[in-house]
């Protein structure tokens, strides 16, 4: 499959129709999407009505930017306008956003076409895109495994080749861990280098929004298209966002790279294995590579898993009923918000805000909530000592390859420890992205994650580019329990 | 302490009032949407208001404005502040949160000093946002009965000011008097229009009571629906009485939060301190810190007109010092409804000041905004007229009345009209003066005794006012006037 940035060149040199790879692109979902279930909902005649209209502009003389034509999948997190919107929960079934979000009309000005709405673990709380209203979504690396979550629909859109190019929201690896897992690039930007207006909160403070896509170089270009100063979020970063592409092609020539050893220990060895030759891949490429550890990173998880769901009780409070979304009717308000919620959150969600809200209570707030927060301060410090030292951490994105189905569905905190590699940078607001890097003892693909200090994109894609570029070839998702799909 | 120490002596109330203040800012706290009070409900909304999945609050620089002039007006000080979630379920709170300064507020340790010398201290005024607006429709409108509700979210994301006081106020009246000051300031920083019966203003009072001279608080109740000065009054009275009640019969005051039933003239338990919420506050992710730019809070203090303090003076200044108890309160009344122009242009003007003050402060005070669009000028014509006793004071009065009534008007005209008697004369010389000028070879015969032209003179004098001077009237003005020539 032709990656975005070429597949936009064809549309503006007119070689191809945006109507064409559209309909292509549609075709495969069409075929292959049964199986694997990473949109719930597709906008066919929206999509192909959006097309025709760029076509008639290109044709017209315009340029319609640098994603023109290109096809993406939105998480069903990010509001888009008079298309349902449901965060794989029931409780906002049927909820037509008024607006859309601010990546949403960025996209769109920048030519790409929104062909559907990815599947998620419900609030993108999980890591397995189980926790789905929608049903799971498969690994289109093997079906009978998950394509790791919550941003699960729109690594396994790319994964499949349905779409080059859809946008995820990564909280503590929302993004990195299901690219990993479904063998894609994913990239979590700075805090506030991407507005999150319009992208449904699950936990403001962490959550970001970012691209999954099949190159790096395509993740520079979306984050070009994506970022910088949004009016509309006040945690909005006021500064151009850097020239990316030209980063990816730069090489490492000099670069320091510190193999983070929190970030490797514990993990599969077979994981760790690749890490390690990717730090070596880097070497060669003439990068001064050394171990570092950072034991401050230890306190991520338990600190996250405290402030992510204090803030998401705040934030999934306002499902109640009253105004959109579903409602179920009672004798009174109280009783109707309470009839409500417990119909329309899943098991996951209610455990969250029952967590968080315990940690924000009078007489506990101080022994958890705040107690997490200085946990955060520390983890961050940490970081800025270790940055002293090197440009940017190396380690890996999951501590496994993509896991069975219905493996951790029963186990909470076995899921919880999917994040513990990439939980440290949402607690700092740093970037990260997790790049594929050969496969594991079982034939499915790795994950190799690069961090950077906050603002450190253009680092993050000198080490992806290179990484990309020496990484061992992964076998193409198993095409034939698809159907017949026809790959370029 | 022993039981019979306690048991003596007189109580005193410990009372420290919240203010809400809706501010008048062109728009919401955290959106674009129009901040206007009684539009077509539901018409003033987006998703930000609405608190849609995904909107994200911006804070509008204009209320950040007004709550540091409120600040700089009660001496407080402008520190780093940030915002605060306060958690609870409402159907009129579209996030079931509700955006607030916490414990790190804008505004910090200030001090109001009351018409009668004594200072109330200020803990904090903060920001805040508003709530929507619930309408319990069936069943007598209360929320228990009712069929169904109706939520208005005009309101929701307008910008309040919450102003704390400490807890320095010893009685009703002073209550009353921190209440009205405090509206005066309010209006004169231009951060609000002070209407209580609109819902502008609201009052929450925490009061408990205690023995004189002791040192310790007793425990409170914090009372809400206070709609009025009147019910402000009328409710502390009730509470405190049921509090020493309670006291002197040996039992104890229960903290919880009490509800004024104004017909019933009597505070009921809405909830106790057990049954309070727990408001799970924590720091607004989707905000930045506020921190005020050290020149822009010179500006906006620098900016601040004078207070109603000030301005009391002044008009006591140009009374010349009066301490009567009664012209006191007048420039209070005057000074509250925004009435000094009247009183000052028309002591400007050579009218008794103590005169223009009572007319300002019992008959225009009594339209006070139909006052304020008075011209003062005209205000002042109309008290000289009074002073000079061309008009007698009930004639003044009604024209006054005419002059609000109409927004405006000529007070000469409007006596006139009326057949005021000094008034009319006047005229009616005016007009005789005028034909005699105008048939000088008349007059000279008038004077010269000749009584036969006096009906021609009449005659025109007639004409002139259209037939509407009294001829025996004229006859007996020409008479005084050639006797007197």
């Amino acid at each position: 499959m032709l990656v975005a940035g070429e597949l936009a060149g064809q549309i503006r040199r007119r070689e191809r129709s945006a109507r064409e790879v559209v309909t292509e692109a549609l075709d495969r979902v069409a075929g292959g999407d049964a199986a694997i279930r990473a949109f719930v909902r597709v906008c066919a005649d929206a999509a192909l009505a959006e097309a025709e209209a760029l076509d008639r502009r290109i044709a017209a003389g315009e340029d319609p930017g640098p994603l023109a034509g290109v096809p993406v999948a939105l998480k069903d997190n990010l509001c888009t306008k008079g298309l349902e919107t449901t965060c794989g929960s029931r409780i906002l079934e049927g909820w037509r956003p008024p607006y859309d979000a601010t990546v949403v009309e960025r996209l769109r000005s920048a030519g790409a076409i929104t062909i559907g709405k990815a599947n998620m673990d419900e609030f993108a709380m999980g890591s397995s895109t189980e926790n789905s209203a929608a049903g799971p979504t498969r690994n289109p690396h093997d079906l009978s495994r998950v394509p790791g979550g919550s941003s699960g629909g729109s690594a396994a859109a790319v994964a499949a080749g349905f779409v080059p190019v859809a946008l995820g929201s990564d909280t503590g690896g929302s993004i990195r861990q299901p690219a990993a897992l479904c063998g894609v690039v994913g990239v979590k930007p700075t805090y506030g280098l991407v507005s999150r207006y319009g992208l449904v909160a699950f936990a403001s403070s962490l959550d970001q929004i970012g691209p999954l896509t099949a190159s790096v170089g395509d993740a520079a270009l979306v984050l070009e298209v994506i970022g910088g100063h949004d009016p509309a979020d006040s945690t909005s970063i006021d500064a151009p966002v850097p020239r990316l592409s030209d980063a990816v092609e730069a090489g490492v020539e000099g670069l320091r790279v510190g193999v983070c050893l929190e970030l490797i220990d514990g993990v599969a060895r077979d994981v760790e294995a690749r890490v390690r030759e990717a730090a070596e891949a880097l070497s060669g490429a003439g990068a001064k590579v050394e171990d570092v550890s950072i034991p401050e990173l230890r306190y991520g998880l338990s600190a996250y898993y405290l402030i992510a769901p204090a803030e998401a009780s705040s934030n999934l409070a306002r499902y109640d009923g009253v105004r959109y979304g579903l409602r179920v009717d009672a004798p009174d308000a109280a009783a109707m918000n309470k009839a409500t919620r417990t119909a329309g959150f899943g098991a996951e969600v209610k455990r969250r805000i029952m967590l968080g809200t315990y940690a924000l209570s009078a007489g506990y707030y101080d022994a958890y909530y705040a107690q997490a927060q200085r946990a955060r301060t520390l983890v961050t410090r940490a970081f800025d000592r270790a940055y002293a030292q090197v440009d940017v951490l190396l380690g890996a994105t999951s501590p496994t390859t993509a896991f069975p189905l219905g493996a951790k569905v029963d186990d909470p905190l076995a899921m919880y420890l999917s994040d513990v590699c990439t939980i440290p940078s949402n607690l700092a607001g740093h970037p990260a992205m997790s790049v594929p890097f050969g496969t594991g003892d079982d034939g499915l693909p790795v994950g190799v994650q690069v961090l950077a200090p906050a603002l450190g994109e253009k680092e993050l894609f000198r080490v992806g580019g290179v990484l990309e570029s020496l990484a061992p070839p992964i076998a193409l998702p198993a095409l034939g329990a698809l159907g017949s799909v026809e790959r370029t | 302490m022993t039981p019979a120490a306690h048991d003596s002596g007189a109580w005193e109330w410990v009372v420290g009032l919240e203010v809400h203040c809706e501010l008048q800012t062109a728009t919401k706290l955290f959106c674009g949407c129009r901040n206007r009070f009684g539009d077509e409900p539901n018409t003033n909304i987006c998703p930000v208001c609405l608190g849609l999945p995904g909107s994200l609050p911006v804070l509008n620089r204009q209320a950040v404005e007004l709550a540091m002039r409120i600040g700089a007006a009660l001496h407080c000080s402008v520190r780093p502040s940030i915002f605060h979630r306060k958690n609870y379920f409402y159907p009129d709170m579209p996030k079931d949160y509700q955006i607030s300064q916490y414990d790190e507020p804008i505004n910090v340790g200030g001090f109001l000093e009351l018409p009668d010398g004594s200072r109330v201290g200020i803990v904090r005024a903060h920001l805040e946002e508003d709530t929507g607006k619930t309408t319990h429709v069936g069943g007598g409108g209360r929320v228990g009965s009712s069929e169904y509700s109706l939520v208005d979210y005009n309101r929701a994301g307008v910008p309040l000011v919450e102003i704390v006081s400490e807890p320095d106020i010893r009685s009703a009246e002073q209550a009353r008097l921190y209440v009205s000051e405090l509206r005066g300031i309010l209006v004169a920083t231009g951060a609000s229009d002070g209407r209580m019966e609109e819902g502008s203003m609201r009052v929450d009072a925490n009061i408990s009571v205690r023995r004189v001279g002791s040192e310790q608080f007793g425990t409170r109740c914090e009372i809400k629906n206070l709609n009025s000065l009147r019910s402000l009054g009328r409710a502390l009275e009730y509470e405190a009485r049921r509090q020493i009640e309670l006291l002197e019969a040996g039992e104890t005051v229960v903290q919880e939060t009490r509800h004024w039933d104004e017909e019933a003239n009597r505070t009921t338990a809405m909830r106790s301190k057990e049954e309070a919420f727990d408001y799970r506050y924590f720091p607004e992710p989707d905000l930045v810190p506020l921190d005020p730019d050290p020149a822009w809070q010179r500006a906006v203090a620098a900016s601040l007109g004078p207070m109603p303090a000030d301005r009391r003076a002044r008009i006591l200044e140009v009374l010349g010092g009066t301490e009567a108890s009664a012209q006191r309160d007048q420039v209070g009344v005057v000074v509250n409804q925004a009435l000094d122009d009247l009183v000052l242009t028309a002591v400007d003007h050579g009218a008794p000041g103590s005169l223009a003050l009572a007319r300002a402060a019992n008959e225009a005070a009594a339209n006070p905004e139909a006052a304020r669009r008075l011209d003062p000028k005209a205000f002042a014509q109309l008290i000289l007229f009074e002073a000079s006793g061309k008009l007698s004071s009930t004639q003044s009065k009604e024209v006054l009345g005419e002059l609000l009534v109409r927004g405006g008007g000529d007070p000469e005209a409007i006596a006139r009209a009326k057949g005021f008697e000094a008034l009319a004369a006047d005229a009616l010389a005016a007009v005789i003066d005028e034909v005699i000028k105008a048939n000088p070879a008349e007059w000279d015969s008038y004077l010269g005794g000749n009584d036969k032209v006096a009906g021609a003179l009449i005659g025109k004098v007639m004409a002139a006012t259209k037939g509407q001077a009294d001829g025996k009237v004229v006859a007996a003005e020409l008479r005084r006037l050639r006797s007197s020539s």
